[in-house]
This record gives C-alpha cells, structure tokens and sequence, in this order.
C-alpha cells in the first residue's frame, strides 16, 4: 500500500547557509514508525535528485516524533549570492511531503 | 523572586508586523517585550547605511515603536530586550532616549550591549593566532578581508543579565542571538547560574520558540493551516516562564492563529542542524529532550530539557561584498505560454552570448510551474498552463554584465515570442552581492561592554 507523506506528516524548511534544513513532524505515533523506518538519508537524496547536490544528514527527535533532514549544497550558494526564487528553501518541505511511501 | 514571567515576541525579524509589539504590550499582561530584528545579512545592511551616515546603523522602526509603547511599558513596568541596535546601539538608544524627552518621560534607563563589533579589530585578532577560518570551508579570513563589510561576534544572555540587574527599561545590544533575548530575563529573575545548564537550555529551547514571531503560533503552518482562526489579527506568542526551567507558549486571548502541539513542533524543528547540539553561548541544548505537552486553548507546555556546558568559543558573523547580481521576469500567457517562455530564454541566452558578457551564473526558472519544486512538480500539458512567469537571474564579477542584462529584458517584448507582459518598474539595477562568512573565535578573545544611558 502506498501513502502519500502529506498525508501522515507536516514540516517546515529553512536555510543554514547553503544548507537546506528540512524538520518532518509525524501526526502520530504509527506515523512516526513509518517516517522512522522508510525515509532514510538516501531515500530523501534521491527523492531531490537535481535539486540537492550535496549529501544528506538524517537526525532523529523521538520526542516530537520528529525527523530533521540537512541538504548540502541545496541552495545554489545561500543567504544573497543564491540566484534562486526560494533561495532560503522554504518551500523545501512541502517538495519533500509529495512523497509516496510504499508500507506493508 | 516571581512565581512566573510572561515574555512576549513582538518580531520575528526586521519588516515583521509592525503592529505586533504595540498589540503585545495593549492585549494582556506581559513582564517582558523582546524583539529580534537581525537576520545574517542584516548586519551588513546596516554597516552600508552606517558607512554614509554615522547616526545610523540600526533598525530604525524602533524610534517610531516607542512613541507609541513608551507611556504604556513605563507604567506596567513591561521591560524591553532587543538586539535592534544593529551596528550602532549606542545611536539607537540616543534616539530612544530623544524620544522619551519628546513625551516627557523622566527616568528611563537604557542599557546598551557593545563589544560584539570586531569589524575594526581583525588585523589585531588574526595576529593574536585565531585566522578566523570559514567554518564551512576551512579557508582562512584573509583571503576575503579587504572586501569585508562587517564582523560581529554572536552574544547571548548574560551580558543582558548585567543590564537588566542595573535596573535597565530597555535593553539594546548589538549582535546578541536570538535565544539570548527571551533567557536573559529568566536567568535575571529566576537566579539562573551559569551551570545550570539544563535550565538555560530550557530558556534556549523558549527563545527558539519565540524567535521568528508568529511562525510558533499558527503562522506558516505546514499543517492543517486552513483551520487556523483570524490569520488577519495573529497572536504572537508568549512564553510564560517559571523557575524550575518549565516554560508554557501561548499567546494573548482574542487573538487570532493558534499555540498547539503541532504549531510549536514546527517551529522546534525550523533551521536546526543536529537536534542533540544547539549551539548557543550560553549552552548546549538537546531538542531530543524536550517534551511538549499540549494544555488546549492555546496553551503548549515545554518542559523536561537537557543541555550541556557552552563552548569555549562564540560564533562570529562576517559579510563582504563579493559580486554583483540582478533578476527580471516576464510574464507569458496561453497559448503555448511554457513554450514561448523557454523561447525566449533561448533568444535571451544567445543575445547575452554574442555580446560576449561574463557571467558566473544565469539561472532560468519558469514560476507557475516548478521554480519551487524543480524535478519533482507535475508535469503538466502545455494548454493546462495559463500562464507562465519567465524570472532569469545573473550573477557575476563585471559590474557592467550585470548592468547590461538589465537592458536586454525590456527588448524581448517587442523582439520575441507573443502575448507577453508584466515588465514594469524599470530596467534592473546590479545590485551587490552580500556573501557570508562564518568563523569562530576563543571567548577570552572579546569581551561584552554595558553602558547605561
């Protein structure tokens, strides 16, 4: 069965230099256990395939049923050298909410 | 000492809801107003305006705001933190305190945060051993340092703890965190010790929560944002503190967005890096410690937070002036309109080409149509688009590249593909670019400076 990730969880995305910042918060506890298990570092990567040229760092906050993602090399060079429209990456997390999770 | 305090957040950052501070301290009792009006490159606006006039350099709606808040802070004794004096604090207090006059209000004691300007120190700084190495990509300062334009060191909380003991109204630093403003009346009132460091970290974890204004209550809120009540008169949200470290948001009945679990969770996890090392000056907090627990109306208890000792060094923000960049769209409509965009894109390129300008970059993004989402949007058929908005950005060392791109957009109206529209406001002006520079440097290096007006 697939679930759209939208469905299951919001988030909010923001700018660390040329980092993009991606916090992914489940609705609830079984929401978390999917989040937790099938959005990897590498899954998320590959999901920004041509937009995040750098590596991707996962972290865990249990406590919020939280995941945070940072996207290197995201941001086309950050802060007022970045020459794109969303140069701070605040639209990032919605773009990582249109993900399809296949769950058992 | 108090059995609680209510800090309110009356900005989230310089261009915020102007109203907001004056609804803080109207709609319901608050002991404490903070305000951060800094984001990184703010620092180097401000140095600009300070560079052509020596009485500027600092946010100057804070002038314009105490007229207004000054009678009703002096007589329900609400204090103010904010770190709005930017590269001049000392001016802008001269400025608060000419306000004061103006309404006749005796007795004000300002309290003004310096030190944290090593702009004109570097020379002495790097021969002291600390290069002030990017700490993102090693190189050292000096690469960069005759195009720096500004260098601050990043305070905290305890140089506004000494202002706030000297029985200060008004609190005015220069480069303070965000953080610093909402613990600094905390550790004030509550005794706070420099070890305790779990408690500062509880008021670290409040100052995140409170810093970007609205966004904690009910404001860009990925969630379900269209249930979210009177978006128009937003509550911004309060943190009422007690001793023992546990902090409840909320905001000022009847007003509008919403304090959930959900609203605070979302800004908990805005622009952080490892939750288990938030890196302040005055701590190290955990976010995987916080528990959050939702009271209803409009009420979120923080509590449970752990943190670690600071480090034995403070941030350092440093700007210079690197480039040049400018940016210009047009609007295409049915039929064809993504067709006719990358047309004349194409047309744009080429033009650019043959007159054998450099630049660095040249971005195209198509907006109404994946300038957000790139690969990821829907792809959609050409006669579903209505419209299509054109935005071409270029960014390079040659002043006269950049100025010259600026008068190639207008051309392409009567030179290119059909139904377009939408240039307006003139051609384009190079505007300089303002890249940033992020170093460390050893505490015992700088030393924060009070003086009281």
């Amino acid at each position: 069965m697939k679930v759209l990730l939208k469905d299951i969880a919001h988030g909010r995305s923001g700018d660390k230099g040329d980092a993009a910042n991606i916090g992914v918060i489940a609705y609830d506890d079984k929401g978390f256990e999917i989040i937790k298990k099938h959005l990897t570092a590498e899954v998320v990567k590959k999901h920004f395939e041509g937009i995040c040229f750098g590596k991707v760092e996962r972290f865990e906050l249990p406590n919020i049923k939280a995941l945070n993602f940072l996207l290197h090399n995201t941001l086309g060079g950050g802060g007022t050298v970045s020459l794109k429209h969303d140069a701070q990456g605040k639209t990032l997390a919605a773009a990582l909410l249109r993900m399809e999770i296949e769950v058992e | 000492m108090k059995e609680k305090i209510r800090i309110a957040s009356g900005q989230g950052f310089w261009g915020d809801l102007i109203d907001a501070p004056y609804h803080q301290v109207t709609k319901g009792e608050i002991d404490y107003l903070v305000m951060d009006y800094l984001a990184e490159v703010t620092m180097s606006i401000l140095q600009k305006q300070k560079n052509k006039n020596p009485a500027f350099g600092y946010a100057r709606d804070i002038p314009d705001l105490m007229k207004r808040i000054l009678p009703i802070i002096k007589e329900k004794k609400i204090k103010v933190i904010t770190n709005g004096g930017g590269v001049n604090p000392v001016a802008c207090a001269e400025a608060v305190m000419k306000v004061a006059e103006e309404l006749n209000i005796k007795d004000l004691k300002i309290g003004v945060i310096l030190g944290d300007d090593i702009n004109n120190r570097i020379d002495e700084i790097i021969s002291s051993g600390c290069e002030l190495n990017n700490m993102d990509t090693g190189e050292s300062l000096k690469s960069i340092k005759d195009k720096l334009l500004s260098a601050n060191v990043y305070f905290g909380a305890f140089p506004i703890v000494e202002a706030l003991k000297q029985e200060a109204d008004i609190v005015i630093t220069g480069r303070t965190t965000d953080t610093g403003l909402t613990l600094a009346p905390m550790i004030y009132e509550f005794g706070w010790k420099k070890n305790d460091y779990d408690l500062l970290s509880a008021g670290t974890v409040a100052g995140h929560i409170l810093e970007c204004g609205a966004q904690s209550s009910g404001g860009n809120f990925l969630g379900d944002w269209e249930s979210i009540p009177n978006m128009a008169e937003i509550g911004f949200p309060i943190a009422e503190a007690y001793p023992n470290g546990e902090v409840v948001i909320t905001k000022h009945k009847n007003t509008g967005g919403r304090v959930s679990f959900e609203t605070v969770a979302e800004q908990l996890v805005y622009e952080i890096g490892d939750p288990v090392q938030y890196i302040t000056p005055d701590c190290v907090a955990d976010f995987t410690s916080i528990k959050l627990e939702d009271l209803g109306s409009d009420r979120v208890k923080v509590y449970g937070v752990k943190g670690k000792p600071e480090t034995e060094f403070y941030k350092v923000s440093c700007s210079y002036a690197d480039e040049y960049s400018a940016s210009a769209s047009l609007t295409y409509s049915w039929p064809q309109a993504l067709t006719k965009a990358k047309a004349a894109d194409k047309i744009l390129r080429k033009r650019l080409e043959l007159l054998n300008l450099e630049f660095d970059e040249i971005r195209t993004e198509f907006i109404g149509y994946d300038a957000c989402h790139g690969p990821l949007s829907t792809q959609l058929e050409e006669d579903l688009i209505n419209e299509i908005m054109l935005r071409v950005a270029v960014r390079s060392h040659d002043y006269n590249s950049v100025e010259r791109f600026g008068k190639e957009i207008a051309p392409l109206i009567l030179t290119g593909p059909p139904s377009v529209t939408g240039f307006a406001g003139g051609r384009p002006k190079p505007s300089e670019v303002v890249a940033y520079w992020p170093a460390l440097i050893p505490k015992k290096l700088v030393k924060p400076e009070l003086r009281i007006l």
